[in-house]
Formats: structure tokens, sequence, C-alpha cells
């Protein structure tokens, strides 16, 4: 059975709307006129245990919003969530004890106290018994390597050294699953990549579900198989990376070096630019496969090299981003 | 789930027990504050022929009461829950399994005995030790009435914490509503210290007003105690004030939790 499972969910916001100017402002003492946003439209997915999901979409497309439903702080204004046998919002107390949760833009460490003061708090709030806490705390603290900072009051922390504490802090209790809100947000390469390492790290050796949401397309293209994407509050594809690609943009590169200078031409092959004997093509792979036209250049041309490459994600990423709105 | 609201309520109050600078700068204020408060009732005590309510003597303790105690008084709310609310990260608060209204109860405990515990200790010695030796015995506080007396003021003690902490949490709901600490929250506190009797003694009010003070929620957080503790009220006789205290708690507590089931049921938390 799937662990998570989302039906038709629907949130609407009432945005209360102000005429601009000064006449506008005093017509708002009186009266208040009121815009609906649907935040969410219909989303609907469902995730098997262990998967390591994307979640993607551009600012404001309703991304935060879904993680808050599933993880019982919003309710929706209609729809199904079930998540282990539990919807989120109406059973938020017994459900949040199995999730950890991490926006990366915010903070779950208490400001002023120590790290480590945080760390025993939430065994004391998640009711993590001192034994267990003690392992799992030690091997996270180890993993991300964050020993020296533990006495450091969190308010001294640089902005990775304070994430990297934030993901220990939602994993004490040893979730089984995991939602990542921009967890890489604002962060350094090296911190990044740290980060990077420990959730997937998580998601292999501890089976824990992920689903994160980022801005970061090598992120998503070195984490996950599966990526849901949302625009405008609806799902607009789920499925893995090639799924999307092939979707949005299907068009695959062949950069071909031949020994001397040719006249190439073919009804299926569109040549993108030419640099003395170097060709870039671009092709549709629904009609002409790649070892198609790779074996019909070898057989007809002097063939020095080949390279087969992809559109980058961000690129696609940025023409559906374009073509939705 | 006790261990959790012990810790959650010792944490927080080590973290506001950092604020010394503001302890000391409170301490002298309000040793000011209390001098001239003496001054003006010794006044006050002098010109009038009738008999008062309350002596002299129990005036001056029930002030220096006031101003050891005056953290514990609902005047302020905690300021971390109100920048969380405005920046929203109340939502780390829900990802907790723990109940808001409890889990926030319980660091409003800690933000009302922390800077009470630091300001209270130097003003009781003051008040108590000081003074006397200084040969300004009727400025002291004096010891409680008697031992009864003494045992039934912390009975009653703990129950004006827990009324204040209750009425500080409506002020924290009033928050979520109002997102700003501005407005209501700043008016409120005018009433409730003049109401609880920290700037003048409630018996001291005229006659005519006295039916309405003993109906009113906040004597139960300075007037209660501090009479009982001067002996103004017989420590025997006071079970129905303790009571008083007992039935506006809950009031209080049933009200909060009200406001903040509906208010989470409206709550957007916008932003990332």
């Amino acid at each position: 059975m799937s662990q998570i499972v989302v039906e038709s969910l629907w949130k609407r916001f009432q945005v209360a709307e102000r005429k601009p100017g000064f006449v506008g402002a005093l017509r708002g003492v009186f009266s208040r006129s009121y815009r609906e946003i649907n935040a969410l439209r219909n989303v609907g997915f469902s995730v098997e245990p262990g998967e390591l999901v994307g979640y993607i979409g551009p600012n404001g497309a309703g991304k935060s919003t879904t993680i808050k439903v599933l993880s019982g702080i919003l309710a929706p204004s209609s729809g199904k969530c079930e998540i282990n046998g539990l919807t989120p919002w109406l059973n938020r107390q017994q459900h949040v004890k199995n999730i950890g949760v991490v926006f990366g833009q915010r903070t779950q460490l208490w400001w002023d106290l120590p790290v480590v003061e945080s760390f025993e708090l939430l065994r004391d709030i998640y009711q993590v018994p001192t034994r267990d806490y003690k392992d799992r705390r030690d091997e996270l603290v180890q993993t991300m390597q964050i020993e020296d900072l533990l006495d450091t009051p969190v308010r001294q922390l640089s902005l990775g050294q304070r994430m990297r504490c934030d993901l220990v802090a939602a994993l004490l209790h040893r979730p089984s699953i995991l939602f990542l809100d921009e967890p890489t947000i604002g962060l350094d390469a090296v911190s990044k990549l740290a980060i990077r390492e420990f959730i997937r790290k998580l998601n292999r050796d501890h089976g824990v579900t992920v689903i994160l949401t980022t801005h970061d397309m090598d992120e998503i293209e070195a984490l996950c198989e599966r990526i849901i994407v949302i625009d405008n509050g609806a799902i607009f594809n789920d499925g893995t990376l090639e799924s999307l690609r092939s979707r949005v943009n299907p068009e695959r590169r062949l950069k071909v070096e031949f020994s001397e200078n040719i006249a190439f031409s073919h009804d299926d092959v569109r040549i993108v630019s030419r640099e003395g004997n170097t060709l870039h093509l671009s092709f549709n792979p629904n009609r002409m496969t790649t070892t198609g036209l790779i074996q019909l250049l070898s057989e007809s041309y002097p063939v020095k090299d080949l390279f087969v490459e992809n559109p980058p994600i961000e690129e696609i990423i940025a023409q559906l981003y374009e073509t939705n709105s | 789930m006790r261990i959790a609201y012990i810790s959650i309520i010792s944490a927080r109050y080590r973290t506001l027990l950092q604020y010394r600078a503001a302890a000391i700068a409170g301490f002298v204020t309000q040793l000011f504050w209390g001098c001239i408060n003496i001054m003006v009732m010794m006044a006050f005590f002098a010109l009038s022929s009738e008999e008062q309510p309350i002596s002299l003597a129990q005036v001056v303790s029930y002030i220096w009461l006031g101003q050891a105690l005056l953290g514990m008084l609902p005047w302020t709310v905690d300021k971390e829950i109100e920048a969380m609310i405005l920046n929203g990260d109340v939502s780390y608060e829900l990802v907790r399994p723990i109940d808001l209204y409890d889990f926030w109860f319980c660091r409003t405990i800690a933000l009302r005995t922390a800077s009470t515990t630091l300001r209270s200790i130097p003003m009781l010695i003051f008040a108590m030790v000081v003074l006397p030796l200084a040969g300004l015995d009727n400025w002291a506080l004096d010891l409680p009435a008697s031992m009864t007396s003494f045992l039934v003021f912390t009975i009653s003690l703990f129950f004006a914490l827990m009324l204040a902490v209750s009425f500080t949490m409506i002020m924290h709901v009033v928050l979520v509503y109002t997102l700003s600490g501005e407005g209501i929250n700043r008016i409120l506190p005018a009433f409730t210290i003049i109401l609880s009797g920290n700037i003048i003694p409630l018996p001291l009010f005229p006659d005519w007003l006295q039916p309405f003070l003993n109906l009113q929620p906040f004597r139960g957080l300075v007037d209660v105690p501090f009479r009982i503790y001067t002996g103004n009220i017989e420590a025997l006789a006071a079970g129905p004030d303790i009571l008083h205290q007992i039935v506006w708690t809950i009031a209080f507590i049933l009200i909060g939790r009200f406001m903040l089931m509906r208010s989470m049921g409206r709550m957007v938390i916008q932003g990332g």
C-alpha cells in the first residue's frame, strides 16, 4: 500500500483586495472585496515507502502549500490525504510523530540555546528514549559533521551550519517520512553537496521516504528518480526525469566530428550549428532513434567522434514554466 | 508527555534568565517606583482621619510585593511567539506532537516566572533586610502575618501565576488574529494592572466600586495573594478568594483554547 495518498486536493485562499491610492484605502475601511486564489487545484499523487520524490515548480506554484497540508499545518479546502493511514490535519499530533520537516527558510532550533539543548528538547517533545536518542544523535551528528557545533548557540551559526543542525533535528525521532522544503536555499556549494549526500544516504540506507522541493535542478537530477511538477496549483507532470524531458522537449542533441568537411541533410534531423568539421545535430527520438542516427552517420560519413547531449534540465524547466504561464 | 512540558518550561526559563541587564534596569526602576508609591501612601494616610480598610503597614508590604512580583503580571507577551506568528515560524510549532495551547502555556509559565525570579530576590532583600537595617522600619516589607498566612499565600500566589499565564495566553491568541503586538495588547495591560491592585491597593478604591472590583478577574493577580500575606484577608477565611482565582483561571483557559482552535482553522501561513 502506498505510504502517502493524496487525492483531489484543493486549497482556496481569500485575499483581501484594496484599490490603489487614498480613495481605495478609504473604501477598504468600509467594504472589503475579496479575491479567491486557488493555491491547489485538484492535486493528487501517491508515494511508495522509500521513494525520493522531487517536487518542483516556479515560485508561488503551490509547493509549500502542499508540504504544509501534508505535514498537517494547513487544512485543505477539500480533498483527501492519507499518510501512514492518518489524515494529517485531523490527526495532527499522531501524524507528526512519524514525519520530519525542514523548511529551508526557517529554523526549528531555539535561537538562544546551544544546539545540543534544542536536540534534547526535541527528544523530550517526541518522547525518544534516552538510549535510543544518544545512538541516533551520535550517528546523525557524525554524518553531518557537526560535532564542533553542538555547544554553540544557534544564533552564532552560519546558514550552512544551521541547516545541517536543522536536518539532524528533524530526524532525531526516526521519522519514516521526511519533507524538505527548499533545504539548500542560499547555501554554498560545499554545504549543498554535504546535504545532498546526506539525503541520499538517508533514503538509501534507512529507507526514509523523502519529498523534496527545490529550485536547484542539479539537486533534482542527482537525487530524484521521480519528479512531480506543479504549476499554478495543478500537477503538470508526474514521472521520471526522462518522461518529463520527453514531454516538454523531446529533442536530443548529437555532436559529431567528421574527419573532413561533409554535406549532410536529413528530413528528421536539424543542423543546429556547424564549426569546421563539427556538426551539432538536433532530432526527435520519437521519429529517429539515437542508435539509428549514429548508424546512418557512421555508415555514410567519415565520423571521427560522437557525443550525445541532452538539453540541460534547467533549460527544460525554464521551457516548461514558460509554456505554462 | 509530562517530561516534555517540564523541558519546555526549563529551556525557555534558562533562555530568559540571560536577560540580566534588563533585570537590573527593572530592579532600579521598580525601586524608584516603589519608594514614590510609599511616599504617596504615607501622605494619604497622614492626611486622612477616617479609618481605612487596610493599614499603612499592610499597604507598604503590599507595594513591595507588587514591585517584586511585577514580572508575573500579564503585561507583556512572549517576544518569540510574537515573532513566530509574524514570520511564519509558527509552522514548526505545528509539526510537534504536542497541543499548541499546552506548548505555549509552558512557554508562558517560563516567561512569567523567569524575570520574576531575577527581579524579586534583590527586591525582597532590599525591602526586607536593607530598609530595616537603614532604620527605615516603617518603609520595610514585613514578614507574613503568620505561618498560616504564608502557606495560604504561596497557594494563592501559585494560582495568581496560573491566572496570569492563562490571561497572557489570551493575549498570545489575539496575536494570531491581529498579527501585531500593537493595538489591543498595548491597551489591555493598562486595565489589568490597575484592576489587579498593583498601582493602588484595591481596598483603597471607593466603596461603590468594591462590588465590581471583587468580581473582576484581575484582583486574583495581586490583591488576593498580597492581602493574604499581610493578613488583611484572614488566611483561614481565604477559601472564596482562592476559588475566585481558580474559576477565572479556568475561564481564561477555556476562552484561550477556544479562540486558538478557531484561529487555527483560518490560519494562513505565508511564504516558503
